[in-house]
């Protein structure tokens, strides 16, 4: 059989059309296999920073606001138990004395004395915790948060002893009953282990801002690399007065007020 | 009286010799069957293919040894992705990964666990959607 440039292109035209239809019908043989759960789609999008801080700008916030610890404590699973002695903190408040015990003095009028600051783990750059820690079960990632393993935490509590900001919490009883409403997302905690803020970095990991941050409608916490000239937590610091607590003690915290 | 003394000892020989025995001969015959795992979950239920992270021969020798290596790479080093020897990724998470298909923890992992005399505190702080108090 002879075949004429004419009757050629037709094939030719015919076979390139029949790549596409894997792609529009989708027949059962081209569909994708199933897709497990917990399979990667695309590679995780995480937030990386080479020093992650945080800056609070408390003159920003409402009296009486409570929205990042809510947000907070609704995310990590952190319990209630209803009395100061066992309470479980990742981010509270504290009132100005109490927070910058060193600045204090008596001629602060009211409105400073009645200030409440959101305080957390202030991250330090020379962490006591972790020095003090038997099992390394704190530890400083390259990005600068202070982390918990909470599956090395024996209770000894050295760290609740070292940290000179109370950031530390210990739970002395099970914590379960307490939480209000769990999130399966994020591990509970269990008796006798030892727990306290993260910066959210199992938030980083999917590519969110800390709760906290995303919680604040007045935006007066402020989170990213100091390390990077360009973010917006650098250019808070670099042009108004802040503080940090105890900055003194030699712990080189990375929480920052903006006074 | 000498005669006596050698019996007794004979007496606490045939003693110590059936209590040390004991675990060998008691029970045998009787057969403990093996724990019939339920993979009776919604999720497992819509796959075409049922398959885990990796084959199933694999999983029931070493889960205890992947998910202990999962903890360390994801907490400490901050490697949340897992490449199984197929190629595939996966994220390591009990709560993110195995515990959305495994949602039956009772007929899947305890079952198992109880029958090996294994008691792992995984699920001491790790939570099984399902088993929340809402």
């Amino acid at each position: 059989m002879t075949s004429n440039r004419r009757d050629f292109l037709k094939i030719a035209g015919a076979s390139a059309l029949t790549l596409m239809t894997p792609a529009v019908f989708r027949p059962v043989w081209a569909q994708d296999i199933t897709r497990i759960p917990g399979q990667s789609i695309t590679p995780a999008k995480a937030l990386t920073a080479k020093r992650w801080a945080m800056a609070v700008d408390p003159l920003k916030c409402r009296d009486g606001c409570v929205d990042c610890i809510a947000a907070c404590h609704a995310t990590h699973n952190v319990p209630d138990f209803g009395n100061r002695k066992d309470e479980i903190k990742w981010i509270w408040t504290e009132p100005f004395a109490a927070a910058f015990s060193g600045e204090n003095h008596a001629y602060y009028g009211q409105s400073i004395q009645n200030m409440q600051l959101p305080v957390l783990c202030n991250h330090c750059a020379n962490p006591p915790c972790v020095r003090v820690c038997p099992t390394k079960a704190t530890f400083k990632r390259p990005d600068g948060i202070v982390m918990m393993d909470y599956h090395r935490c024996i209770g000894c509590r050295l760290c609740m002893a070292a940290c000179p900001y109370g950031a530390r919490s210990m739970n002395y009883r099970d914590p379960r009953p307490f939480i209000a409403k769990i999130n399966p997302d994020f591990p509970t905690r269990t008796k006798g282990v030892v727990e306290k803020c993260n910066f959210c970095e199992e938030r980083l990991a999917k590519g969110l801002l800390p709760a906290c941050v995303l919680a604040c409608e007045q935006k007066a916490l402020v989170f990213g690399d100091v390390e990077n000239p360009a973010s917006e937590i650098r250019l808070a610091l670099g042009k108004r007065f802040n503080l940090r607590r105890r900055a003194h003690l030699g712990t080189a915290p990375q929480v920052y007020y903006i006074l | 009286m000498k005669k006596n003394k050698w019996g007794m000892i004979a007496l606490g020989l045939v003693i110590f010799l059936i209590m040390v025995t004991f675990p060998f001969w008691y029970g045998k015959g009787s057969k403990t069957p093996p724990p019939v795992l339920s993979l009776d979950t919604p999720v497992i239920h819509e796959m075409k293919e049922k398959r885990c992270v990796e084959d199933t021969s694999f999983m029931r020798a070493n889960h205890m040894k992947m998910l202990n290596a999962w903890r360390d790479e994801a907490v400490r080093e901050g490697h949340r992705q897992y490449t199984a020897k197929d190629g595939r990724t996966y994220e390591k998470s009990l709560s993110g990964t195995c515990i959305q298909c495994h949602s039956n923890r009772e007929q899947f992992c305890t079952r198992c666990h109880d029958y090996v005399g294994a008691k792992p505190t995984c699920f001491n702080c790790h939570v099984v959607p399902g088993e929340v108090n809402k």
